[in-house]
């Protein structure tokens, strides 16, 4: 590619074929291809919970065996958490805008940002090759079970570790490109919250990520060299898989939705028309979160037989990690407060995070706490909780981004109508799929259980409607999106965030001249709005 | 080949080799020589906390079996152990030295640097693998008791990242013979010397835990 | 490398080293009970420090750097800190 053909051609058209994105350095390129993969497997998975949710239609075998229903939701779990929702946002929208935000012509490291993806390619093959024989383990691969079953165990927790691979580096790119490019002027207090959200997902991915990965290959250890670490009946301790396990797995929650809340960050401001409200206290909460997140880990464990004193240590911390996230939610609100609010199908979905996330945020605090949790623990109120926060949270970020950004990533508008009437049936869908659950769960019905006794009948019936309603709201999201209604200036939204100062599409190194910041990245409603 | 190109990519990311057509940089020497150092330094972290699982699980299980963990540690060769430590620090060394030489534009002394490196890489691993057949063919295996699980693993991942660094150095050690490093052009040394000082420093732990004080 | 002449510190730095894991092997053979492993492991550090920040001139670099050197560290301790709390106090019901 010659720097001269780099700025008159947009990012999408320099270059045609298979090879031209598969061997792109192209940081937008890419995130795009992200976006393709993760969409693939969200589609991927959530069919796979909607034979679970349709099982459940009634008590007893409706459509497929135990042993298959095991399968459904090790598979929904595995593939939604590893392949969907950790690279999720951070991959995709990360690599697509964090160089935009900042000002540079690429990440860091462009080729090794192609070697992650490639690594996330032969990570997920790797872990789908596992359907020859599926696991019935849960995403959680618990020990001793997991030690035991006959299904793929290895092949999966193989696919999982160099998933981790294609993460870590990822991370490394993002927090060493927004050291080291970060454009004339533009200081970490003027960064995008964005920026800021992804640097500490970048932070979790690259230092729980690992910790992960040993356990995974010492599971791989014990089942193939017989390893005794996780294995009571050699004198191991199952329990501690569980925590290695968590000390990634809780942060791994924060990689996971801290992307999405730096979107929502981003999408508040622009649709209120106001500057965010605690730039500061936005930005260093992320920070805060990401510290935090290391210190609860054991808040899953309370019912896993860890000691009394341990379990105290953990609730207690376990309300501090709410504090930030707290901060997020009401500076958020009073970004909105006296704003002219533009409902527009981004701002929906930013607005349905907050309503969601809030709910999915609270129950979790009756989870943190020990007596309360005792009895919840594993129930549908877990389940309805983790959605609240990972569909509700996350996902609806995702969508949130994916319609903000849509102009900029594909230079086209979509039809503002239909999207809105997509986001209505999702977000109705996804209430009636997920708060019956909270219901299920307080009256006792078990998570991840095949059968069910009579009387939760009709929730759970309520529930598989809901996922109905959601599916097709889905379906009606991707038609409005794959149907665009025409050309994107390069600003539509009034935005004076530096992604949108370029062409729509922007061209394949972005900035022909490195610009110099001068100001805050939030300044509506001032002189440098109007001339935007 | 193939691999070893791949293998190097992880650590040291501007100088890889698909497509062959050396691309024009958008960012300036200096950034791209401090960012590599920033990075690896990153990447080091992760490698010290994948071991980490490792050195918390002997710190759990050593304090839980005080007795497996010594009877085991005098079951290991304490002579073979020290002469590891030495090869390593001695390599360590070597690595230094070529760093600090191919700023200086002394290839040549880079290049003898690096073979000895590499040469000191090996004799640990055939070191090693004389002590694991020792234990194997005692009928001593990874499952015998938590303490061999905690040798075992530790020692393996270990050597895994021996011979990974064996072969990122023998990368550069090749790149050097084809004249494209100087002192304009080291970070591809300076990373991979990075990596090999941290098998170093692991090592310069799993040795008196391991043999000495179990 | 800031200094004048790498090559002598470099030689000195491995000289130390090389003492530094005599006094490993040689302390091992006295029993400090308890000690053992605190004594190992700050003759371990001692070589650790010195390596990164000689041979892998840690000395020379900026805070960020020192940042992500360190931090693994006090997670490597809450690993440990945290799951040896729950083993050892754990009560057998």
């Amino acid at each position: 590619m010659s720097h001269s053909h780099s700025f008159d051609k947009h990012y999408l058209e320099d270059g045609k074929g298979f090879k031209s994105w598969f061997f792109t350095h192209d940081h937008k390129r890419l995130g795009v291809m992200y976006l393709w993969a993760i969409g693939i497997f969200f589609v991927l998975a959530a069919i796979a919970s909607f034979l679970i949710r349709f099982e459940h239609l009634s008590p007893g075998q409706t459509i497929v065996s135990a042993q298959t229903y095991n399968v459904l939701f090790t598979l929904h779990g595995a593939v939604m958490v590893f392949l969907f929702i950790v690279p999720g946002v951070a991959a995709s929208f990360g690599n697509f805008l964090i160089p935009l935000m900042i000002g540079a012509r690429d990440v860091i490291f462009p080729k090794l940002n192609l070697y992650s993806f490639w690594i996330y390619c032969a990570g997920s093959l790797i872990l789908l090759l596992s359907l020859a024989a599926p696991v019935d383990t849960g995403w959680t691969f618990y020990t001793p079970y997991s030690i035991d079953t006959g299904t793929n165990v290895i092949l999966v927790t193989f696919g999982v570790f160099v998933l981790g691979f294609s993460s870590i580096l990822t991370g490394i790119n993002f927090i060493v490109s927004m050291h080291k490019l970060r454009a004339p002027g533009l200081t970490w207090d003027r960064l995008p919250l964005f920026c800021w959200a992804a640097y500490a997902t970048s932070l979790l991915q690259v230092l729980a990520t690992p910790v992960v990965g040993i356990t995974l290959l010492l599971l791989i250890g014990e089942r193939y060299f017989g390893l005794g670490f996780f294995d009571p009946a050699k004198g191991g301790d199952p329990v501690l898989f569980q925590h290695f396990f968590w000390f990634y797995s809780h942060p791994a929650v924060y990689i996971m939705i801290l992307p999405a809340m730096g979107i929502i960050s981003e999408v508040i401001p622009v649709f209120s028309r106001k500057p965010i409200f605690g730039y500061k206290a936005i930005a260093y909460s992320s920070l805060a979160i990401a510290l935090i997140s290391f210190l609860v880990w054991g808040h899953h464990m309370f019912t896993s037989g860890q000691s009394k004193l341990i379990n105290i240590i953990f609730s207690v911390i376990t309300f501090a990690v709410a504090v930030p996230t707290a901060i997020k939610v009401f500076n958020w609100l009073w970004t909105m407060y006296k704003g002219s609010v533009e409902l527009s199908t981004a701002m929906l979905y930013s607005l349905a995070f907050i309503f969601l996330f809030t709910i999915g945020g609270l129950t979790g605090l009756f989870l943190g706490a020990l007596a309360a949790d005792i009895h919840l623990h594993d129930t549908y109120f877990v389940v309805a909780h983790m959605h609240y926060v990972m569909i509700g949270g996350t996902v609806f970020g995702l969508f949130s981004a994916i319609h903000f950004w849509y102009p900029k990533m594909w230079g086209k508008m979509f039809d503002e109508f239909k999207a809105k009437i997509a986001f209505t049936l999702i977000f109705i869908g996804f209430n009636v799929v997920f708060f019956p659950q909270f219901i299920l769960g307080t009256q006792g019905m078990p998570r991840r259980y095949f059968n069910y006794a009579p009387e939760f009948e009709s929730l759970h019936q309520l529930s598989t409607y809901g996922t109905w309603i959601l599916g097709v709201g889905f379906i009606l999201m991707l038609y409005t999106l794959f149907k665009p209604v025409g050309v994107a200036d390069s600003n539509p939204y009034r935005s004076v965030s530096l992604e949108w100062s370029m062409p729509s599409p922007p061209p394949t190194l972005n900035f022909e001249e490195i610009p110099t910041v001068t100001t805050s990245t939030y300044d509506y409603g001032t002189k440098v709005e109007q001339e935007a | 080949m193939q691999i070893m190109k791949f293998i190097k990519s992880l650590a040291y990311p501007s100088e890889m080799l698909p497509p062959i057509v050396e691309e024009e940089s958008h960012f300036d020497p200096e950034t791209e020589h401090s960012a590599a150092k920033l990075g690896m330094w990153l990447f080091l972290a992760t490698e010290l906390l994948l071991f980490g699982g490792l050195f918390a699980a002997y710190a759990i299980f050593r304090a839980k079996y005080p007795t497996m963990f010594a009877e085991g540690s005098a079951s290991l060769d304490v002579v073979l152990g020290t002469v590891n430590t030495v090869i390593l620090i001695f390599s360590s060394w070597t690595v230094a030295v070529a760093v600090s030489a191919i700023q200086e534009n002394k290839i040549k002394l880079v290049q003898v640097m690096l073979w000895i490196t590499i040469i000191c890489a090996a004799i640990f691993g055939i070191n090693k693998y004389f002590e694991y057949s020792y234990k194997l063919s005692n009928g001593i295996t990874p499952g015998t008791d938590i303490f061999y699980s905690i040798y075992f693993a530790a020692t393996g991942v270990h050597m895994l990242h021996v011979f990974i660094g064996m072969a990122v150095l023998g990368v550069i050690l090749k790149k050097t013979y084809e004249g494209r490093y100087s002192k304009e052009n080291f970070t591809a040394i300076e990373i991979g010397g990075l990596y090999w000082h941290l098998v170093d420093l692991i090592w310069i732990y799993l040795f008196p835990l391991l043999y000495l004080v179990g | 490398m800031a200094s004048s002449n790498p090559y002598k510190t470099y030689l000195n730095i491995w000289l130390l080293l090389m003492f530094l894991t005599f006094i490993t092997v040689y302390v091992a053979q006295f029993d400090f009970g308890t000690l053992n492993v605190p004594i190992a492991l700050l003759v371990a550090s001692i070589k650790a420090g010195v390596v990164a920040l000689y041979f892998m001139h840690l000395k020379y670099e900026d805070s960020m750097t020192w940042i992500f050197a360190t931090y693994p560290l006090f997670l490597l301790f809450l690993l440990i800190a945290f799951s040896a709390t729950d083993i050892f106090t754990r009560v057998a019901n």
